[in-house]
């Protein structure tokens, strides 16, 4: 056995989102179902998959092959939290459980070997007591492990101590799942990671830098660890405590991602990246919990800041723990020499996201939360798709329940100027007399001189009315509202209603 | 002043234009392009029918361009660095229309907006800098020409472009959208359907001899689209057939 690669069981769940979407009863089980991220397919279940659908497909040539496809939105939260309790099974009988993400848990396999005599003793264990479908591998490394899970549609996989850089040679350079990587090997020759493990150490860190000697690390079937790998000095750790104690995911989640920032500086200053954060929260009543999260490579603020949402929400939705939660500790369990890293040879996007990110946390933090707001796309069809502002670092989630906010059936193109609040305003026909709007949806002449805070103007052009739909409206204030576009003789085009026979501006088209 | 004309001549000569529309007073004497965070792309594209109107067709990472006239044009703006990956953000505009940003083009996951920053406005947009491509800007009141400048050279030397949406003192583009022409919508009949705009660039450098472009903003089924060689019967009121109430 090689030193350099720890005997590493690690438990795959295929299709995690999907079985999480079951279990949050948002589809039932034998379904053909999708989970999308940004359109396309992000994991579907094993029916959808017989009809035909995959990984990476639109949404509607997923729909096109299967017609009953259930399709849903990636909701990496719940994910998260309905793999919590999988996650204490796994500890119930195996210690140093890590969490690469929800779906995918590596751990040691020596211990737990030892115990249960021999690691098909513990393949079978895991496979028996873990509640949800599941494949194991074991391999020399965690990522060798990963494959052999992935790799056959057999409960369990093992490659024999050892085995894993010739477990790994045949399979194709795609399955390092670095895609800037993968395109200049391809682009090289180099097709199979075998071809790519062949290559010297030395030359490999020339050509692709840190992150490119890491992924040569991996298919080599050692650990994403490079030697170098330490473990950290105390005062790496930062904490925060809360007073009152919080038993509410978002107010803990905003804490976290501040956290997540100092916490991703302060290693930065000292020129180191996170390969394994213990995530460690202390509540009212003396209680100490702890999770592991790991990762192949350095953890971004963001993603840091993902995985600390991700399990508070989780220990605070399947009662974890007793009471509100005082304080919230990251430490850094294994650390890398980060500095290379910043010089990346593809640009990286990423980093850009991250100092994006960063930086709009730094204005929550001077305005608060709820200051910095993105939009999100809601429902999806088309023409008629609805934008909501959602707080900056909220989940990407529109609420298909609130209220659609306005201005919900005004066709494109919208206004670019919406009034936070409507201007009042005068509507006249060519005689001065007010222009009302009929019961039958009628105006009772034609609109021709608008006056708003004084100005007069005259109207060269307009529309409706368009009744207002009346579903929108609390029943106990429903009044009769309809809208017009109008356009005046400077060429500014307004959305304005009129409600009770009184005129306001609610939007200019500028 | 004598260096400042200098600089630009030598911008001209080759240094490109990272280096162009620097204010004599928040010149720095060393290398510029070492501090900026992206010395290797100094600009960032925009959407076709916005090109005619930059120097160079692109947009300056820190430089400032004001946009006056129009919402829609400043989103426009936006639109092409947004597409091309970058990270926009919008301050002190409490009535953007969130769906004709991303009607024009500007994707929402990468757009920020600060509605109401109140009066510390000029320190989240300071913070901004340090992350975000594009800020677009509406301060609350009159901004002083020292605060104006002194916003102008952090983004410079961030490589952030500032847009403000309003006066701005100093600015290296001035961008005006005027003379706004609806088509699609007649006495009662019809909808809005698509805009002519008129935009006028003038600046600083070789942007100082001005230009101007006819563009549509929105338009016909959504974004934006040169419109010099679309004139005639489209410019008049049509009804929309069929839409008729």
């Amino acid at each position: 056995m090689t030193k350099e690669a720890v005997r590493t069981i690690v438990v795959w769940c295929a299709d995690w989102p999907v079985t999480a979407a079951v279990l949050a009863g948002d589809a039932a089980e034998g379904a053909p179902v999708a989970v999308l991220s940004a359109g396309v397919v992000l994991a579907c279940s094993a029916a959808a998959r017989t009809d035909g659908v995959r990984r990476g497909l639109r949404r509607r040539e997923a729909q096109s092959r299967c017609p009953d496809l259930v399709v849903l939105a990636h909701d990496p939260d719940a994910e998260a939290r309905f793999f919590e309790p999988v996650v204490r099974t796994i500890e119930a009988s195996c210690v140093g459980v890590e969490v690469v993400r929800p779906g995918l848990i590596a751990m040691a396999a020596r211990g737990p070997a030892r115990y249960y005599g021999g690691e098909t003793a513990v393949l079978d264990h895991l496979a028996r007591t873990i509640p949800v479908p599941c494949r194991i591998g074991i391999a020399d490394g965690v990522f060798a492990a990963t494959i052999a899970a992935q790799s056959s549609a057999e409960p369990g996989t093992r490659v024999p101590p050892g085995g894993s850089a010739e477990f790994l040679a045949p399979r194709p350079v795609d399955t390092l799942d670095r895609p800037e990587l993968t395109v200049l090997l391809h682009r090289l020759g180099l097709t199979t990671l075998g071809s790519f493990a062949a290559l010297s150490p030395r030359d490999v860190l020339d050509r692709f830098g840190p992150e490119g000697a890491l992924a040569h690390r991996l298919a080599r079937g050692l650990d994403a660890r490079p030697l170098a790998a330490r473990k950290p000095p105390p005062e790496l750790t930062v904490s925060t405590v809360f007073d009152p104690p919080v038993d509410r995911v978002d107010t803990a989640a905003f804490a976290a991602r501040a956290l997540a920032a100092r916490f991703h500086d302060l290693l930065t200053a000292h020129g180191l990246g996170c390969l394994r954060l213990a995530i460690v929260a202390c509540t009212e009543d003396g209680q100490e919990l702890t999770r592991c999260w790991r990762h192949d490579g350095a953890l971004s603020a963001a993603a840091v800041a993902d995985r600390v949402r991700w399990q508070l929400d989780s220990w605070l939705s399947t009662a974890g723990p007793t009471a509100g939660i005082t304080q919230l500790r990251l430490a850094p369990d294994q650390v890398i020499d980060h500095a290379g890293q910043q010089l990346g040879l593809w640009g990286g996007t990423g980093d850009a996201d991250d100092r994006a990110d960063r930086a709009l946390v730094r204005v929550q933090s001077l305005l608060g939360p709820d200051a910095v707001l993105t939009p999100v796309a809601a429902g999806g069809r088309g023409a008629d798709d609805q934008v909501q502002l959602i707080p900056w670092g909220e989940p990407r989630q529109p609420d298909r329940d609130a209220d659609q906010p306005w201005p919900g059936r005004i066709p494109a193109p919208s206004p670019a100027t919406v009034l936070t609040a409507a201007a009042p305003a005068e509507m006249r026909d060519r005689d001065g007399v007010p222009v009302t709007v009929t019961g039958r949806e009628a105006v009772s002449a034609p609109p021709a001189r608008l006056t708003v805070r004084g100005g007069v103007s005259e109207v060269v052009a307009w529309a409706g009315p368009w009744p207002v739909d009346e579903r929108w409206w609390d029943p106990a204030t429903a009044r009769r509202r309809a809208r017009f576009q109008v356009v005046t003789a400077d060429g500014v085009a307004r959305l304005m209603s009129v409600a009770e026979g009184r005129w306001w501006v609610e939007a200019v088209y500028d | 002043m004598s260096v400042a004309g200098a600089v630009e001549r030598v911008e001209f000569a080759e240094l490109g234009p990272s280096l162009r529309g620097l204010p004599a007073a928040a010149q720095p004497s060393g290398p510029l392009a070492d501090r900026t965070r992206h010395p290797d792309r100094p600009t960032l594209s925009v959407l076709p029918a916005l090109a005619p109107l930059l120097p160079g067709g692109m947009l300056r990472r820190g430089s400032t361009v004001m946009v006056t006239g129009s919402t829609a044009l400043a989103l426009a703006l936006l639109a092409g660095p947004s597409q091309a990956g970058a990270w926009c953000a919008v301050v002190g505009v409490p009535t953007l229309g969130a769906r004709a940003a991303v009607e024009l083009g500007i994707r929402p996951e990468r757009l920020a907006l600060v509605p109401a920053p109140g009066a510390s406005w000029s320190a989240a947009v300071a913070a901004l800098f340090d992350g975000v491509d594009v800020v677009a800007v509406r301060p609350p009141g009159r901004v002083s020409g020292g605060e104006a400048r002194r916003l102008m050279a952090r983004a410079r030397e961030r490589g952030t472009t500032l847009v403000p949406l309003g006066p701005w003192e100093g600015a290296d583009l001035r961008l005006a959208g005027s003379d706004p022409q609806w088509t699609g919508i007649a006495d009662g009949v019809g909808r809005l359907h698509a805009r002519r705009l008129q935009v006028r660039a003038e600046g600083r450098g070789s942007a100082a001899r001005g230009r101007q472009t006819t563009i549509w903003l929105p338009a016909e089924g959504g974004g934006v689209a040169p419109a010099d060689e679309l004139t005639g019967p489209n410019l008049v009121a049509v009804p929309d057939s069929g839409v008729a109430s």
